[in-house]
């Protein structure tokens, strides 16, 4: 079955982890189109990570289904991982291996096509010609984590999952950085699910972002319309009430 | 086959860009084999050419290093990726368990290869210890104890993946642990009952048991030898289970996303 180019490249659907009885995850259903940047934002522990890590297929779902690009991820794992890619401030590429064999060494993981022209492509494009024979643990944050972004580009991902890109990076970075991944994502059309905890950084890049809490998903819909919808000054404002809402009942005591 | 090779390809990256990690895979192997050849030498000289020492007994260290290194092979590249914190980069790809962990034997067989060339080298051209004296049998010998050897390596792979980084250490003395159960430098006899019921549960036990008999001129045993197969055929198949229980009970609990991403969310 061929997929439609308007089609999701990613459909989530009752998507639930329980740990020993504690929900971490409780049925969570989004959808992300090619092309759509979504933001997926919560407080620490409202189940962001535990998310993204059932979409990679490193945890297993206690329940429900991640379809990746038309492929069920629970049955056609490595089909469906080959149309994907991630980065994340928190796996950094392995800082014992230069930039261009880390490069080289997924790109072959990935099964990219004329894998020499890619890298030299993606060298150029995140200005990493330069750093392409120093050790990747050598490099600074910045400098890692646009490795970790030429990375996730390497297969031309229908669906690209960034777990806090610009965490730990100073602001005209983190400008650099999402600038990149915009244009990567635009050029490509693939879709991008994106966590943060920078409201600003959700606010300028994502078309919608999807609020989380306790393992729910509490509000949904595009930044500038939540902002109005619940008279808030900004992105901020309403991830702080939200926050507060997710840990309180409604008769104010904590939940 | 691709992705099999990636994992090869990394520690040859790293092999080569790091000359600090060859040198232990020949200078230990070496140092076994200069200490040993030379207790065999002084023990010939002592107890006369009745019976040949360096056969039994730098023979014996040969072949039991040929497995230790072999499992080493296998559980140093795993570890490699422990130490750099690479699960999470490697589980959210294409790749599969089985092609990780064949990546993992390779690499442990390529390696290995060089500290077993450095063995032979020395053991042949200093101590004059040839191996044709084993015969026939010096090919089961080595794929009872290679298979062994890769066997032991996944089981312990399995174990620091289930246990975390912290059970490195368990993983290291296996082989020496073994070692008296097997009976690398005396007969089974020698040990008590309990013991010898261990031994014969082991592979490499017949290998060093025919080794012995046939230095005695005794030749070897042929049924003992299949016994070793058939039974490191099994360990084999059940280390590879192991893991593959291991990876999914880590799926199931997030240990593979926590090994790199200890993050709140």
């Amino acid at each position: 079955m061929t997929q439609a180019a308007s089609d999701p490249v990613l459909t989530v659907s009752g998507l639930k982890k329980v740990y020993d009885g504690l929900t971490a995850v409780d049925g969570v259903s989004f959808e992300v189109r090619p092309g759509e940047i979504v933001g997926l934002v919560g407080p620490n522990g409202a189940g962001k990570t535990t998310t993204i890590s059932m979409v990679l297929g490193v945890l297993e779902p206690s329940a429900g289904k991640v379809i990746i690009d038309g492929v069920n991820l629970n049955a056609h794992r490595a089909r469906a991982l080959a149309r994907t890619n991630f980065a994340t401030a928190y796996a950094p590429l392995p800082g014992n291996l230069s930039v261009e064999q880390n490069l080289k060494v997924f790109g072959l993981i990935y099964g990219v096509k004329d894998l020499k022209t890619r890298i030299e492509a993606l060298l150029a494009e995140y200005d990493l010609i330069h750093h392409r024979k120093t050790k990747c643990g050598l490099l600074s944050s910045g400098e890692q984590t646009r490795v970790t972004l030429a990375k996730a580009m390497l297969n031309h991902p229908k669906l690209l999952l960034l777990d806090e890109p610009t965490a730990s990076i100073d602001p005209a970075t983190a400008r650099d950085i999402r600038a990149r991944i915009v244009n990567s994502a635009r050029a490509d059309g693939c879709g991008v699910l994106w966590t943060s905890h920078n409201m600003y950084e959700v606010a300028e890049v994502c078309h919608r972002v999807m609020f989380l809490a306790r393992g729910r998903i509490l509000l949904q819909g595009e930044p500038d319309a939540l902002i109005h919808e619940h008279g808030v000054a900004n992105l901020e404002d309403l991830f702080v009430s939200v926050a507060h809402e997710g840990l309180h009942d409604r008769t104010g005591r904590p939940a | 086959m691709t992705r099999v090779w990636a994992i090869v390809l990394r520690q040859f990256y790293l092999l080569r860009g790091s000359p600090v990690r060859l040198l232990p895979m020949i200078a230990w192997v070496a140092i076994d084999i200069v200490l040993w050849g030379f207790l065999s030498r002084y023990l010939t000289a002592v107890a006369g050419e009745r019976f040949n020492f360096t056969a039994a007994l730098l023979g014996a260290v040969l072949l039991w290093d040929f497995l230790t290194r072999i499992m080493q092979g296998v559980t140093t590249a795993f570890f490699e990726d422990v130490w750099s914190r690479n699960f999470l980069n490697l589980f959210a790809t294409p790749l599969t368990v089985l092609e990780y962990l064949a990546g993992l034997v390779v690499t442990g067989v390529l390696t290995s290869l060089l500290g077993i060339a450095a063995m032979l080298v020395l053991a042949t051209f200093v101590f004059h210890l040839s191996f044709l004296v084993y015969g026939a049998a010096l090919a089961p010998f080595v794929l009872v104890l290679f298979v062994s050897g890769i066997t032991l390596g996944v089981l312990g792979t399995a174990i620091v993946l289930r246990f975390g980084p912290a059970s490195e250490w368990l993983i290291w003395p296996i082989p020496s642990v073994i070692s008296p159960f097997v009976g690398v430098f005396y007969p089974l006899s020698t040990l008590p009952v309990w013991m010898q019921a261990i031994g014969r549960a082991l592979p490499p036990s017949y290998v060093f048991q025919n080794m012995r008999r046939i230095l005695a001129g005794q030749g070897a045993d042929w049924d003992g030898l299949a016994i070793a197969g058939g039974l490191a055929a099994i360990y084999f198949v059940l280390a590879f289970t192991v893991f593959a229980w291991v990876y999914r009970y880590a799926m199931r609990t997030g240990l593979i996303a926590r090994y790199s991403a200890e993050t709140a969310g």
